[in-house]
């Protein structure tokens, strides 16, 4: 079969930064928002969709000849909730407390756009290779995304990181004032503002430094 | 024949994801039903006031928790319970004293309601209103600053979150107490 398309390094690079889920396609904002509040949290939920990427998007290529176009994202749904279903079950079975923590939102990676956009755009016209080159390369653009919401977050709103867990990494001095907003909701939005900015402002500087006439 | 020539993909996917489903659950289930317990041992100290660890014992049929004290003696009562809540199963965990007439504490083992809202079951500004209340009638959700006698006051934005947590609490412990005197008139 001749390859179209991006080849899978090619796939797998554009993921990570110049196609960055988050920063990039501006998609999967719930988790991005909603589980930042702590590194562990951000890192278990990267793990769990790197599984549920990489999963859906191998099964999705080895049946793309048989899609009809009208069914392509039932078809899309139903294999993400069941991967989703066995991440569920899995981080409830060996990360108990974790998967208490993170509650509803490990399930809700089920309406992720990030994984169903990757079924769309690549999955379902590339090889298995290529898609999981693909899925391997965006999870890992999504987990940096995460990562650094969550270290801003977390090192300002508790002067730590990795709280509550047995790696607990005091960063700033213990008379370090918490500023507790960083770690509610209002921080989720301040600091992905402020990122996405900054990504924003370097991107457009790179492309006007690549630009310039010789 | 036009409708399965079109679906047969998602049927074949249906059966297919459905069986590793279920090969999943049954690979994990006793794991995850063993986590649930060691936590619900871990709260019953903080659930009934004086008990130090949790015995598992049968009443009519359900497994229940005998709440003990540094000494074996019996402080109260530890009740698993569950039932549908705004979004799916809430599980809780109902701490009584020995006649099962007054509720102790209350702690929510499992929940996936709305996150912000009906989430809010689990904070202890909600569940705190459930200690201390008397079990002889059932109690009710209120709205009002001041909640009376068998009142309990709602979680703001999540009325029916806060409806189901107190309907399955007055359930379970109308069941339990019917239980229990049954069973003590059984004891010779």
């Amino acid at each position: 079969m001749p390859t179209e398309g991006p080849t899978p390094l090619e796939r797998f690079v554009r993921g990570i930064l110049p196609e960055n889920p988050v920063y990039r396609q501006l998609l999967g904002m719930c988790p991005t928002l909603a589980v930042t509040n702590g590194v562990a949290q951000a890192l278990t939920m990267s793990g769990a969709v790197l599984f549920v990427l990489f999963c859906a998007n191998i099964i999705t290529s080895l049946i793309r000849g048989l899609l009809k176009p009208h069914l392509r994202i039932l078809v899309f749904t139903l294999t993400i909730a069941t991967f989703v279903t066995i991440a569920d079950r899995i981080l409830a079975a060996y990360v108990y407390s974790m998967s208490k923590e993170l509650g509803p939102y490990i399930p809700l990676i089920i309406v992720n756009c990030i994984i169903i956009c990757r079924c769309e755009v690549c999955a379902s016209k590339q090889g298995p290779l290529t898609a999981g080159a693909d899925a391997i390369g965006q999870s890992i653009g999504f987990a940096l995304a995460l990562l650094s919401l969550s270290i801003v977050r977390e090192l300002l709103g508790t002067g730590a990181l990795l709280t509550g867990t047995a790696l607990e990494l005091r960063v700033l001095p213990t008379n370090w004032p918490n500023w507790v907003v960083m770690v509610l909701p209002p921080g989720a939005f301040i600091t992905l503002g402020l990122l996405l900015g900054l990504a924003n402002w370097a991107a457009s500087r790179l492309a006007s430094l690549k630009n310039r006439p010789a | 024949m036009k409708y399965l020539q079109q679906a047969w993909l998602v049927l074949a996917l249906a059966l297919l994801f459905g069986a590793s489903l279920a090969g999943v659950y049954v690979a994990l289930a006793d794991k995850i039903q063993a986590n649930k317990l060691d936590e619900t041992l871990r709260q019953i100290p903080a659930l009934v006031e004086g008990a130090s660890n949790g015995q598992a014992t049968e009443v009519a049929g359900r497994t229940v928790y005998r709440a003990l004290d540094a000494e074996g003696k019996q402080v109260g009562w530890v009740v698993p319970a569950s039932g549908q809540g705004f979004a799916d199963t809430i599980e809780l965990l109902i701490g009584l004293d020995c006649q099962a007439g007054n509720i102790k504490g209350l702690y929510v083992l499992s929940q996936k309601e709305t996150p912000g809202l009906g989430s809010k079951v689990t904070e202890s500004r909600f569940l705190q209103g459930f200690a201390g209340k008397s079990t002889d009638s059932p109690l009710s959700v209120t709205k009002a600053a001041s909640p009376g006698a068998g009142e309990i006051l709602a979680v703001t934005g999540a009325t029916v979150s806060s409806e189901s947590v107190t309907q399955i609490v007055n359930k379970n412990i109308t069941q339990l107490r019917s239980e229990l005197a049954s069973a003590a008139q059984l004891r010779p």
